[in-house]
């Protein structure tokens, strides 16, 4: 009975809500929602508001209001600010409502405070007794309520009258007053540090509180406490790391499991903190290792909030101290967030590369084609992302791509938030990495016109100081202000109205120094653009004074012209214009005079800055002698301007600023004021224009563009994607043998992206990198090119005994074009291989061999590497062989390459003088192809001229010297199975990779049933034939994993399912599975 | 977290929550601005989104938009959970929450959000322990409802019950 009363009881006050007299309440609100919902004009909502307001505004003031009434005028009012209407007439009574009304009066009351009132507004201390007497309450809701609106506004300068009081609330027997006086605390550390500084030992006690509440609140002032001084609190780390330790494990209570995953914040909390106090910190870190280990290993759950954990272990794991194993743990997690097929994820793994990158570049280069395809993706977030992660990685090789990309997106980017941020990067970079003058200055011209006015003023401070600065060599220096003087003056030519005022300003500074330098251009022509530029009305008058400036330093010599302009400007509207155009008149006049005001190509560091002025000295005294009145620093004017209240100066104050500019007309600096340190490049410059200075200031300046940009230019003018380069071959090396690290994955990924990748990632580290399953490999050869083949390793093959008879035979030139195609395409890959026989003169070089060319294709389908490089490696030569027989010519093989296996070799083609065959070797990473090339006949063939092309890979080829065609077709091509290989894992790696794979297909083949166990029989038939490796059999199922290469896994699970094998293949990569398939379907059939 | 965003599919800001003092004609701009953004992104789009030198992370429910912008270095994937376990607390709260529910009780969404975030941190992430907060202060309400009711229409209920 007393069930159901209780029952009933909970159930009415939500029908009493909605239909007594109470409701009253939240009538007049439900009114004006719905009268709002009706109308349908803005104005008419502006209209029903205003008469709205009204009405609260007389019942406000009425006396007669109720204390329930103002609650629920209140709430209105809140409505109404939050459709933006001014309410600020409520303010007052809100927190008269928090201060006399009831329990529910003053939660609203209390409510309206914290949304209408900001810290720091001065209603605010009106609160102060309210808040003080609440606190004191012995009701449990008063006291919370007052806490939590302290935690939220307080005036900074009334913390010291509540800080007893939260203070005592810290040992309060009530874990939610415990949990909120502590983040009181915190907001109170916040914007007042100094006054809670005494309390730490209570922070402390709050860590240690029984309630996983308070203690969680608590992190958070530690987390800003040791984000501060780290260094300060390592001996807490322990603390830390043991309670870790215990909500990883689970001791917490269930409830503060979030889907299943005990306190999820809580954990990442305490990861932030750790990857604090680890920090550069080996000892420290060793603490931490293990629950870092454990915390990878316990968040395998695939949900959102498992992987905030995982990212915030990644990077925690990324700042401590290294250790080798849990960086190898991470890397792999970033694979899962990379390759993840959900798009928040993906976003997370490319800000976690972002973040790695900077400790391990060559993490970016497993994921490049991910990188890729993000670059294109349609989210602009996304793209955005990439790029970042693109500028980490960047390098002097990589630079042109990365920089175009950057600059392509910030041509259809409106934001400028992101354009201001990006174009600081473009010009870091271009200064950094400039491959040569012409790119640079053409970058830079990007970046000023894309950029514009809203460019930090320290991106053309510094072009300008690395323009004027120059580097160790005059010569340089030089052929790079030509350069830019030349790009200018076409600019200039073109139209200018739009160009923005910091590029005017750039071009005109630079003109204005170095036109001089171009002596192919007529100064006059250089005076007339310029000139121009100050007709336009677009120019602002700061960009006039640039102008002016630079047309004194070119004045020389053109006095007509300049007399001319200093006319018309004589009667501008400007002061300071007027007064530069006196100036510029004076000079012109008087060559002597801007010689010695504007020495040109003067060195920089000679100038000296007279910043005492000193030279006016004797001006200064006689005009004192003449009666003027002392000079008073502005300080010194402005005091006794306010001491004078009775006449108003302030216009006379104009005077100052004006003689300030005019002494730029005989600088040599931009005339504006610029101190702006580079927040970027981090390496702060202080331009400042001192008065009367003459000069940049240039002590203590880094000079970047000397060191490790504009120097390293040498290495640089080999172009950064050299493998067409590579692939020609002089004629001398013919015997070259070739190895090709092609194109990733060829199945799905088109060319362009290939080439894409290639040009982006060069440059980054070559040595061992991590597969997505985190074994290392071989290293990827990466843009390395062997050595071409010397002569001394040539005529080690005992050439020279052949030399005699060599001298008048004929040679042959074998050009030999090969159409390269996919491994995994489905459609047959076509070969076309060409024969080109050539007799040609001999040379007197001594190389007669009977020559067995061995070229090596390594395909390859990692995603590691770059689709089009030209690895070229020494052939082993091998004379006295005529063979025919195939099967003799393995025993050639180089001798690292015997071990591997291989297939039989097969021959390709032949003529009558020479017979192509080609054997493939199964490399770990890659799968080579050897080819060789056979003479068939008696005679001794001095040269072969091999030419390897692709025409897919187009960069790729290997010519040899030139000569007539005689072209042979080829007709096989690598098996499809070539390039699958086994991946060892073990079961636990098995079962967490199946899960992060995304592309499934499921068939049902044939079981082999004629031996024993059928599973295990058709398991081993298919390994022997593809390849695979058998990870585990568990009754009638089994488990079989193998990979692409070192590229993308394949998981194949198989169950046997009557007569039946049904399998079922995940890949991240989705052509695979149907290609696996397909070939586990033919061995079957076969078998 | 500096601040929190509710607002509809037609852009009516249904709830606004700052944790770092702005002018009102700040707020304004900044809601107009991000509205705008937000309801300009497709679905498949990801739920976070650079702007200005802050991240915002967001998430639709049905017809409501929710929208947090967060500092740099905090984690985007933790902030969508906050605002999934807010979302939570809602329907626990009314039952299957909609947008008509914030719109006509929004005092109601503000008193479970400061029992959630207080000055944009996580205060307590155990959903009983929010709701237990919420209904201890609901409580003091319900029990003065409780008496009126009892004086006027109670009578009548509980016979209807018991007849």
């Amino acid at each position: 009975m007393s069930d159901v009363v209780e029952k009933t009881l909970t159930a009415l006050p939500g029908l009493f809500d909605s239909q007594t007299g109470a409701a009253k309440i939240t009538n007049r609100l439900r009114q004006l929602i719905k009268s709002i919902t009706e109308l349908t004009s803005k104005h008419e909502e502006e209209n029903l508001i205003k008469q709205e307001l009204s009405a609260m505004k007389e019942q406000v003031s009425s006396p007669n209001t109720t204390m329930k009434q103002m609650r629920e005028i209140m709430v209105r009012a809140m409505y109404c600010e939050m459709l933006g209407y001014d309410a600020s007439f409520t303010y007052i009574h809100a927190i008269k409502l928090a201060q006399q009304g009831g329990l529910l009066e003053k939660r609203v009351g209390y409510l309206a405070v914290s949304l209408f009132l900001n810290e720091g507004h001065e209603l605010l201390l009106l609160l102060v007794n309210t808040v003080l007497k609440d606190l004191q309450s012995t009701n449990l809701i008063e006291a919370c309520m007052a806490l939590t609106v302290v935690a939220q506004v307080f005036p900074k300068d009334m913390i010291p009258a509540v800080l007893p009081l939260v203070e005592d609330k810290l040992s309060h027997p009530k874990e939610i007053i415990r949990r909120k006086a502590v983040l009181a605390l915190y907001k109170f550390y916040l914007i007042a540090p100094n006054q809670v500084q005494h309390i730490h030992a209570k922070f402390r006690k709050a860590l240690c509180d029984k309630d996983p509440g308070v203690m969680t609140s608590s992190l958070h002032i530690y987390l800003q406490l040791i984000r501060e001084s780290p260094d300060s609190y390592k001996d807490m780390t322990g603390s830390f790391v043991t309670i870790l330790k215990q909500v990883v494990g689970g001791k917490l209570p269930l409830d503060f499991n979030y889907h299943s995953v005990p306190a999820p914040w809580l954990q990442i909390q305490l990861l932030r903190i750790l990857s604090l106090l680890g920090k550069e910190d080996q000892s420290t870190s060793e603490l931490m290792y293990e629950v870092l280990d454990e915390s990878l290993r316990r968040a395998e759950m695939n949900h959102n909030i498992t992987y905030a954990i995982l990212y915030e272990c990644v990077k925690a794991v990324y700042t401590i101290h290294p250790k080798a194993e849990l960086l190898e743990k991470a890397a792999r997690c970033i694979g899962n967030f990379v390759l993840s097929p959900k798009i928040n994820l993906k976003y997370l793994g490319l800000k976690a590369l972002t973040y790695v990158v900077q400790h391990d570049a060559k993490l970016a280069l497993q994921h490049q084609m991910t990188i890729i395809e993000c670059l294109d993706h349609s989210d602009f977030t996304i793209k955005r992302e990439t790029l970042e992660l693109l500028f980490r990685i960047t390098n002097a090789q990589n630079v042109t791509v990365i920089v175009e990309k950057m600059l392509d997106f910030l041509r259809i980017c409106n934001d400028e938030h992101t354009i201001i941020h990006l174009v600081g990067k473009v010009a870091e970079l271009a200064e950094k990495f400039a491959p040569d003058n012409s790119w640079f200055i053409q970058t830079m011209n990007d970046v000023f016109s894309i950029g514009g006015d809203l460019l930090q003023q320290d991106v053309p401070n510094n072009f300008l100081r690395l323009l004027a600065e120059g580097s160790e060599s005059k010569e340089e220096d030089d052929q790079l202000r030509l350069y830019a003087v030349d790009s200018y003056l076409t600019v200039l030519k073109g139209h200018t109205s739009h160009l923005p005022q910091c590029f005017l300003q750039v071009m005109s500074w630079v003109l204005g120094e170095y036109a001089h330098l171009q002596e192919s251009v007529d100064q006059r022509e250089v005076i007339r653009l310029l000139t121009q530029l100050l007709d336009q009305r677009s120019v602002s008058s700061e960009t006039r004074v640039w102008i002016l400036s630079a047309l004194t330093k070119i004045s020389e010599g053109q006095t007509d012209l300049i007399l001319d302009l200093a006319e018309s400007l004589s009667s501008s509207q400007d002061t300071v214009l007027r007064q530069q155009a006196q100036e510029l008149r004076h000079l012109s006049q008087d060559s002597q005079l801007h010689e010695w005001a504007l020495p040109r190509g003067a060195p920089w560091d000679g100038i000296e800055v007279d910043s005492s002025l000193s030279f006016l000295d004797g001006f200064v005294s006689e005009a004192l002698a003449a009666g003027a009145a002392p000079y008073k620093p502005p300080h010194q004017r402005q005091e006794e301007l306010c001491e004078d209240r009775a006449l108003n100066l302030e216009p006379y104050g104009f005077s100052l600023p004006v003689s300030l500019s005019s002494c730029s007309i005989t600088d040599r600096q931009s005339p504006t004021l610029l101190s702006v340190s580079s927040g970027l490049s981090g390496n702060s410059t202080e331009l400042s224009q001192k008065a009367g200075s003459s000069t940049l200031i240039l002590e203590g300046v880094k000079r970047v563009w000397g060191k490790d940009g504009y120097l390293p230019q040498k290495e640089a003018t080999a172009p950064p994607v050299d493998e067409p380069s590579a692939a020609v071959q002089p004629p001398s090396q013919q015997e070259a043998a070739e190895r090709i690290e092609p194109r990733p994955d060829p199945s799905t990924q088109n060319q362009d992206k290939q080439q894409l990748a290639s040009s982006l990632f060069v440059g980054l580290g070559v040595g061992s990198s991590m597969s997505l399953l985190g074994k290392s490999e071989a290293p990827p050869l990466r843009f390395r090119k062997k050595p071409r083949p010397h002569e001394s390793s040539s005529s080690s093959s005992g050439t020279s005994e052949r030399s005699s008879d060599s001298s008048s035979r004929s040679s042959r030139n074998t050009t030999d074009s090969f159409l390269y195609s996919s491994l995994l395409e489905e459609e047959p890959a076509a070969s076309i291989s060409a024969f080109d026989h050539t007799p040609k003169s001999t040379t007197a070089n001594g190389l007669a061999q009977n020559k067995d060319t061995k070229e090596d294709r390594r395909a390859n389908t990692s995603q590691i590497l770059g689709g089009d490089m030209v690895i070229v490696r020494p052939s082993t030569i091998q004379d006295k062989h005529p063979p025919s027989v195939s099967s003799d010519l393995t025993a050639l093989l180089p001798a690292d390459l015997k071990d591997l296996p291989h297939s039989d070799v097969i021959s390709l083609t032949s003529d009558p003088s020479l017979s192509l065959s080609s054997c493939r070797l199964f490399r770990d990473e890659a799968l080579l192809l050897v080819i060789f090339i056979s003479n068939c006949t008696e005679t001794v063939i001095k040269d072969v001229a091999v030419q390897l092309t692709c025409e897919e890979l187009k960069t790729v080829s290997l010519r040899g010297s030139v000569g007539s065609v005689h072209s042979l077709s080829l007709g096989h091509c690598p098996q499809q199975t070539s390039s699958v290989r086994p991946l060892v894992v073990t079961t636990e790696e098995y079962g967490k990779l199946w899960l992060s794979l995304s592309h499934d297909v499921k068939q049902n083949l044939k079981l082999l049933t004629d031996a024993g166990d059928p599973l295990r029989t058709t398991l081993n038939a298919l390994k022997d034939a593809l390849q695979l490796h058998v990870v585990d059999i568990i009754g009638s199922e089994g488990i079989v994993a193998c990979r692409l290469l070192s590229g993308a896994p394949c998981l194949l699970h198989c169950r046997v399912n009557g007569t039946a094998l049904a399998m079922w293949l995940r890949s991240p990569h989705p052509a695979l599975p149907d290609c696996i398939l397909y070939h586990c379907q033919r061995a079957l059939a076969h078998h | 977290m500096q601040f929190m965003l509710l607002f509809s599919r037609q852009g009516k800001l249904r709830l606004q929550k700052w944790y770092v003092p702005l002018s009102d004609k700040e707020k304004k701009k900044i809601t107009r601005e991000l509205v705008q953004t937000v309801l300009a992104r497709k679905p498949k789009m990801c739920s976070f989104l650079e702007w200005r030198d802050l991240k915002i992370v967001y998430k639709r429910y049905a017809s409501l938009y929710f929208c947090c912008a967060i500092e740099d270095q905090d984690n985007e994937l933790i902030t969508l959970e906050i605002i999934h376990r807010y979302v939570e607390l809602l329907d626990k709260y009314f039952g299957s929450v909609c947008e008509l529910d914030i719109i006509f009780n929004f005092e109601k969404a503000y008193f479970i959000l400061d029992e959630f975030l207080l000055g944009g941190e996580a205060q307590e992430t155990s959903k009983k322990n929010v709701l237990k907060a919420i209904e201890q202060a609901d409580l003091l309400q319900e029990v003065r409802r409780l008496c009126f009711l009892k004086a006027f229409r109670g009578q009548k209920h509980f016979a209807e019950q018991y007849s």
